[in-house]
């Protein structure tokens, strides 16, 4: 559990079989960028909630009565016409 | 033209059709305007006047199609024609929107969101306005480059140029408030990120 932890953060455990010792050079490269890739993209992510929060932030705000009266005051303007 | 030989009836239910899709689109008007003016005062100025706009031109709008998108387009229309008819307007606007975008309107509003609001005002404002399109108004790709008047390529380059720019400004130096070291406007948002995708 810890050491998947470890892992994802490209730092892998120092505590491995030989087998792994073999490979683990390139595979903590891979590691550190899959993890740096991850990463980036957590942080957009983080961007894009926080840009839809900004902007639902007005959208959750009531509608001033004004825009209803300007609207209504334009469909009596023009049911009065035709 | 076609509304001319319909029967009275049909086009006021036509209209009232109209009206209550209109009305359900104020908000979305109001937030978009919002992030062009800075203003809030001068942004409602802006969607009561789109949303005229589009009710007085309702006529030559497909019912079915997408009226988000249409009316978002004559807001923003409508923004850039009041912007060329004066310069020194121009100017005011754009001094404007970097002064709300970096002001707190609303006290109870999330510290946080005043340093996206920062970081958003130094985009040029064809990103930003392809970027805030996208990534929070929920328009894909195609509806903002009609909105925009340009090609499809050119909203998706402007909305990853902008996504990177805005991380570097929020990652990097070029973001500094009350002395805060930078990259804590990054950290903060990352942590409130996760607390939000924990919630939903």
């Amino acid at each position: 559990m810890s050491d998947g932890e470890n892992t994802k953060r490209g730092r892998p455990s120092r505590e491995r079989h030989a087998d792994d010792m073999i490979e683990q050079k390139p595979s903590s490269e891979r590691r550190k960028s899959s993890a740096a890739l991850d990463e980036a993209r957590l942080r957009q992510q983080a961007i894009g909630v926080r840009l839809r929060q900004m902007f639902d932030q007005v959208v959750n705000e009531d509608v001033p009565e004004e825009f209803l009266e300007i609207l209504r005051r334009a469909d009596s303007r023009s049911s009065e016409k035709g | 033209m076609a509304g001319a030989q319909q029967p009275a009836s049909s086009r006021e239910s036509d209209d009232e059709a109209f009206k209550r899709e209109l009305v359900q689109l104020i908000p979305h008007l109001r937030a978009f305007a919002r992030t062009l003016c800075g203003d809030p005062a001068a942004a409602d100025d802006l969607a009561q006047d789109a949303m005229m706009k589009a009710w007085d031109a309702r006529a030559s709008f497909q019912m079915g199609t997408n009226m988000k998108a249409w009316t978002f387009m004559i807001l923003r229309n409508q923004f850039y024609s009041e912007k060329r008819r004066s310069w020194r307007q121009s100017q005011l606007d754009q001094e404007a929107a970097e002064r709300t975008l970096v002001a707190v309107d609303d006290p109870e509003a999330p510290v946080a969101l005043d340093e996206l609001r920062q970081g958003l005002s130094m985009l040029p404002p064809e990103q930003r306005e392809a970027l805030i399109l996208v990534g929070a108004g929920g328009f894909a790709y195609e509806e903002a480059a009609e909105i925009c008047g340009c090609a499809v390529g050119t909203v998706k380059s402007r909305v990853s140029r902008a996504r990177r720019a805005l991380h570097a400004i929020l990652e990097g130096g070029a973001y500094d408030r009350d002395g805060e070291p930078a990259g804590e406007a990054m950290r903060s948002i990352l942590a409130d990120a996760e607390r939000l995708s924990t919630v939903r």
